[in-house]
């Protein structure tokens, strides 16, 4: 158990880094997205396949939705090149309108965790086995006072394949 | 208790030294607390982009002016905000020797950044950025960024992100009386 002058001790440490960071902090700009691709997607021939994308925005930053309420700005926007699956449909999160003092009426957005899912058909002869799908997931991030420019990172997906019934 | 009051006396030592740094550093820049003294001020790197009638527009140009570097995109919301501050800057100050350019980082170009600029209508040069351009000004990681260049085309004063009105006004006023 902590003492009490231990414990002030850590909130002074702590207080005293935040007053040397600060003037650091406005040139904190790398990602603000980490993506995570399930493990392993499976299905069958002639099924289908589902994969669920975990986004995880980093606090205080958020991402245009897929589908944004103005024209200039730059969608979320998952892609698949794959011939192995064929994707059917991309299932987006409903958006969260948020109001910003940039913005004169609420902006289209996803903030926090959330996740991206698309199912895939298999065709009836695709390959048994294991493989991997690559998707493309482009967006846009921004925080209340600044933004980052558009970036797309690639996704690896783990696909596996069953004979079927 | 007698460590909790010498812990309670460190914290307050070291508040004191922070709260009188601040408070010399403002002195020195002389009312802005964002425009460095003139010694500390690195060269502007100069650049030559095409602005929306596909003349070649160079920072040198600019040279005895004060000038708004500020790089910004039309899908940046911050980047609204400022943009009607820099017309009224630009409106007003002009004649002092100012000048503000707006170096758009948008990669689908005039096609979007034209129309955009005729909307909010913007009164100032509009050139379309690079991304060679925007490493010769440290990269440009986030927009709305600018900076602030004297009339020696020094570099005098950054901003990265959204800032007060109040800011720009207080480093373009600096600039414009130290003569």
């Amino acid at each position: 158990m902590k003492t009490t002058s231990a414990r002030f001790w850590n909130l002074s440490r702590t207080l005293a880094a935040a007053l040397v960071l600060a003037p650091a902090l406005p040139a904190q700009t790398g990602q603000p997205l980490a993506v995570t691709p399930p493990a392993r997607a499976s299905g069958a021939r002639n099924g289908e396949l589902t994969a669920r994308v975990e986004i995880r925005m980093r606090g205080g930053y958020h991402v245009n939705s897929n589908t944004p309420n103005d024209d200039y700005l730059i969608p979320l926007a998952l892609a698949w090149d794959s011939s192995l699956v064929k994707p059917l449909e991309t299932i987006y999160p409903r958006p969260e309108l948020q109001s910003f003092s940039f913005s004169d009426k609420p902006v289209s957005v996803y903030a926090g965790a959330f996740e991206i899912v698309t199912r895939f058909a298999v065709p009836a002869k695709a390959p048994v086995g294991m493989a991997v799908v690559t998707g493309r997931l482009r967006y846009q991030a921004c925080n209340n006072t600044m933004c980052l420019p558009p970036r797309t990172v690639e996704i690896r997906l783990p696909v596996e394949i069953r004979a079927g019934q | 208790m007698t460590i909790q009051l010498r812990a309670i006396g460190a914290v307050s030592v070291f508040s004191l030294l922070m709260l009188a740094a601040c408070s010399t550093s403002s002195q020195v820049r002389g009312g802005s607390p964002s425009v460095k003294p003139a010694g500390e001020r690195n060269t502007a790197p100069d650049f030559t982009l095409k602005d929306a009638d596909g003349r070649s527009v160079s920072l040198s140009d600019y040279k005895g002016r004060v000038v708004l570097l500020n790089f910004w995109a039309t899908w940046c919301g911050p980047c609204k905000i400022e943009i009607p501050w820099f017309v009224e800057f630009e409106r007003r100050h002009k004649d002092k020797g100012f000048a503000v350019l707006g170096v758009s980082m948008d990669e689908d170009g005039w096609d979007v950044v034209r129309p955009f600029v005729a909307g909010i209508g913007v009164n100032y040069r509009i050139l379309l950025g690079t991304e060679m351009m925007a490493e010769q000004y440290g990269g440009v990681a986030a927009l709305p960024t600018s900076f602030l260049i004297d009339r020696e085309g020094r570099i005098a004063a950054t901003h990265v992100g959204l800032v007060s009105r109040r800011d720009y006004e207080d480093d373009i006023s600096a600039l414009l009386e130290s003569q």
